[in-house]
């Protein structure tokens, strides 16, 4: 048995298109890889079929030996796949505390108590402090997330996810629509991140990517063109002509 | 046979019935993406004008059907300047109320100059005479009403498909941005789209009140009708409301015929079931 | 709800109860209009069982952010369910209630597994189809319900076997009271549990909610089926205190009413719901009497009114007032 995220040549057709094609990916445990490609790669397919919101049309996921391809995307969030949002998706009118407490509470299989306060848990307050540390967010705690900066609210966002305590994080691009003066923010979050915890970047921007990965995937038309360590990968003449040959220096 | 004909009759008069008073409203809904709940108050303001017009003054009816439409649209105008612009941008719960809001303005305005009573309106007394086609013999008003129905529904093919406001609409449903930033005036749009759909309430509502009689609680009376006509058909579906109509028309009258007693649960079980499994309506299937 | 610009009470969001003061007023208030106002304990209990019923709608809009218009249905099967219960069973008026509530959340069961998949315009006209359904199975049943002359015969016996309903209406209103207070009292736990806590996440961003795992459908289905309890106990004390349940408990005008009452208030606080049912049923009422026939003005200007300049209802009057004085300074 192999620790970790094992992916075994997946793919998806939607109609004729194959949107992705017999991808294999091993991820071992604490691995910090990211996925980078052109628009239209199906960097965001490849994340759904992981995080169970598309079902496969072939090949297989395991997580720590187990199968979980025919498992829900609940039940794969239980198995301890987490994912965060392209474009922040938080509890707006909620406040801080309020966001990271829900998915405390749901791990801890809460939400379906009619009674007792959701804030009379010791364990689960310490827990939410401590993520709310973490993440530097003690002095917005109390304010509603709507009125928090984008890049504060990209910073819940990653908190948000963290807090199912999950073995897999897959970040969607974590840092779009950050300004690039908050950009270091979300870096430095991410380079905080448990040592145990595999993470998986989709990303755009190569400043952000060189700064968190040390195994880079590069997804071409739904397929893997190239995959190696970053210093491999800016000097392959395939992904320079693909990136930088496409003007996106 | 004969009653199979009847209900196929009385269905399709009764759909196209439905068809007027609600392509106006579909159209809106799907453009504006709003729920308006007092639609109806446009038919039943026409119904109201032409009752004035032909039981108070004795105005021919025809003459009355074009005053009370001319004017149903001129009050509409006002009204998405003033009060629907402001409307669209809300919520689907602010959106709800404002236009229950308005649906209880409406009523309580009708019935502060016409009172609660039956509205009728005069129609030529040919009208109701039985007309025989041959191997069968129908109410004039039947015929009348399919006629009318399909004259509207051949008017708005020829302005949606041939005309360059068909284009703007077409385009406005699909998508507004992107309609904007083709330099489509948008807002245009909508207030032609609005003041035509109000117009064709108000036909519907008066070719219809033998179907559907006024009276001042009219608009909150049929709204459920107008806007299950919407819900399947599709919003902003022009096609999707002429077969939504008919079907429904056909339906609820067929319940009437055969299961007298249980016509109205069966019609409501039909469109629970129908919106159960296609909740964007009849074309659309569910993703 | 969308509207947020009009909003910068960003560090107050719906603090949960930590303070007993809407009980504490909702009972001074009880006692002050039933010594001030003795001749209209009618209205007053009327007022009351609506308070109920609002507040059971509070739950699943102000908190679960599910628009319907069909909250009818279970108010309506409560009453019939009650009115029922005492004419073939028992005159008892608790277990009277307890039959309005277990219908009510029966109805809201049934019919929530249905209604709680769909949104938008779809569950707005689910939600009135179903009110339509039951509403003419009740009219048709003549041999049940009475059909459209109503139910007649509901003869109640002393509450708990001691407190008889007088000619006045002492006992309902403060029957009807203590229902209210106890139902205040439980939905209060209700919204600061972690249950509580997950609606107003799933009304937030529901697609958020099923990321982390959490089963959407069936937290609204719960949410539904409490609802359903209580507007069927509604429900259920309006058919006892009146001794009639008609065919229009079923109206689509009343699903309205209710929400209406409850914006009107300010949702998703419970106590918005009291003050909303208070002001609507007062208005109303005054209205009704200067002119029995033009009060749908009053009305439908007042719903105007809230959305297009309080859209947070009533009971954000105070910090917009303070804003506006912040303002001129």
């Amino acid at each position: 048995m192999t620790a970790g995220l094992q992916i075994k040549n997946l793919s998806k057709n939607f109609g004729g298109l194959q949107v992705a094609r017999d991808i294999s990916v091993d991820l071992p445990t604490g691995a910090r890889a990211a996925l980078i490609g052109p628009n239209g790669a199906g960097k965001t397919t490849f994340a759904n079929l992981v995080i169970g919101a598309l079902q496969p049309s072939a090949g297989s996921i395991h997580l720590d030996g187990k199968d979980i391809s025919s498992l829900s995307e609940a039940a794969r969030v239980r198995a301890g796949i987490a994912k965060t949002f392209q474009i922040t998706n938080l509890f707006r009118h909620l406040t801080v505390r309020d966001n990271l407490r829900l998915p405390v509470l749901e791990r801890e299989r809460r939400t379906s108590r009619l009674f007792g306060r959701y804030d009379d848990d010791e364990a689960i307050e310490d827990e939410i402090e401590r993520l709310l540390s973490d993440f530097r967010l003690i002095e917005l705690a109390d304010q509603e997330v709507r009125s928090l900066a984008y890049g504060q609210q990209r910073l819940v966002e990653l908190a948000l996810s963290l807090a199912l305590k999950p073995r897999i994080l897959i970040l969607d691009e974590p840092a779009a629509g950050v300004p690039s003066s908050d950009s270091h923010l979300v870096i430095d979050a991410i380079k905080r991140l448990p040592a145990d915890l595999t993470v998986l970047v989709i990303e755009h921007d190569m400043k952000l990517v060189f700064e968190v990965a040390s195994r880079i995937i590069v997804l071409v038309n739904g397929g893997i063109l190239v995959e190696g360590a970053p210093n491999e990968i800016s000097s392959d003449p395939s992904v320079r002509e693909l990136y930088l040959g496409a003007g996106h220096a | 046979m004969t009653i199979a004909l009847s209900i196929l009759v009385d269905g399709v008069a009764y759909g196209m019935i439905l068809f007027m008073i609600s392509v106006g409203l579909s159209v809106t809904m799907g453009l504006m993406r709003i729920v308006n709940l007092a639609h109806g108050g446009f038919a039943l303001l026409g119904g109201a004008f032409a009752h004035v017009l032909t039981v108070w003054y004795s105005v021919p009816f025809i003459a009355a059907l074009a005053i009370s439409v001319t004017a149903v649209t001129f009050l509409a105008i006002p009204l998405e300047r003033l009060v629907y612009r402001r409307i669209y941008r809300f919520g689907e719960l602010e959106q709800v109320l404002a236009t229950i809001g308005i649906v209880f303005v409406v009523i309580a305005g009708v019935n502060l100059f016409l009172g609660s009573t039956l509205l009728p309106i005069r129609m030529p007394p040919e009208v109701s005479s039985p007309v025989d086609i041959g191997f069968k013999v129908l109410p004039l008003h039947r015929i009348i009403v399919i006629l009318a129905g399909l004259a509207v529904v051949a008017a708005l093919y020829l302005l949606v498909e041939q005309t360059r406001f068909g284009i703007y609409l077409r385009a406005a449903v699909d998508n507004q941005d992107t309609a904007a930033s083709l330099g489509i005036n948008t807002s245009k749009v909508y207030l032609a789209a609005f003041a035509l759909g109000a117009a064709l309430a108000a036909i519907g509502g008066i070719l219809g009140a033998e179907l559907l009689p006024i009276e001042a609680y009219y608009p909150l009376r049929y709204m459920v009708l107008f806007l299950i006509v919407v819900a399947v058909g599709g919003l902003g579906s022009i096609v999707g409301s002429f077969l939504a109509a008919l079907s429904l028309g056909i339906l609820d009258t067929a319940g009437r015929y055969l299961l007298p007693d249980m016509g109205t649960i069966f019609f409501f079980l039909a469109i629970t079931a129908l919106l159960a499994v296609r909740p964007n309506g009849l074309l659309v299937k569910p993703s | 709800m969308s509207r947020e610009s009009t909003i910068d009470n960003v560090r107050t969001s719906l603090p949960i109860a930590k303070t007993h003061w809407p009980l504490v007023f909702l009972t001074l208030g009880a006692c002050a209009a039933f010594l001030l106002f003795p001749y209209d304990l009618g209205f007053m209990t009327r007022i009351l069982i609506m308070m109920v019923f609002v507040i059971s709608f509070d739950l699943i809009l102000g908190y679960a952010g599910i628009a319907t218009l069909g909250h009818a249905a279970m108010y309506g099967c409560g009453a019939y369910a009650a009115g029922l219960f005492a004419v073939h069973i028992s005159p008892d008026p608790l277990l009277g209630l307890a039959s309005g509530a277990a219908m009510g959340a029966l109805i809201a069961f049934v019919s929530g597994l249905l209604l709680m998949r769909a949104h938008g315009l779809s569950l707005l006209m689910l939600s009135i189809a179903v009110t339509m359904v039951l509403q003419e199975i009740a009219s048709k049943a003549r041999d049940v319900t009475g059909g459209a002359d109503g139910l007649t015969g509901i003869s109640m016996g002393p509450i708990l076997g001691v407190f008889e309903f007088d000619f006045i209406g002492k006992t309902a209103y403060w029957y009807a009271f203590c229902a209210l207070f106890v139902i205040l009292a439980l939905l209060r736990i209700l919204v600061a549990s972690p249950f509580g806590l997950a609606l107003r996440g799933i009304k937030d961003s529901s697609s958020r909610m099923r990321a982390i795992g959490t089963p959407v459908y069936w937290r609204k289905v719960t949410a539904y089926v409490i609802a359903g309890a209580i507007a069927g106990i509604a429900g259920a004390l309006s058919a006892q205190i009146t001794s009639l349940v008609s065919v229009e408990v079923f109206n689509f005008a009343l699903s309205a009413e209710v929400m209406v009452m409850l914006v009107l208030g300010g949702s998703g606080r419970l106590y918005g719901a009291l003050i909303g049912t208070l002001v609507f049923m007062t208005v109303h009422h005054v209205a009704a009497s200067i002119d029995p026939f033009n009060w749908l003005f009053a009305i439908g200007f007042m719903v105007l009114g809230i959305v297009f300049f309080l859209p947070d209802g009533l009971i954000s009057l105070p910090k917009r007032i303070r804003r506006m004085i912040g303002a001129v300074r």
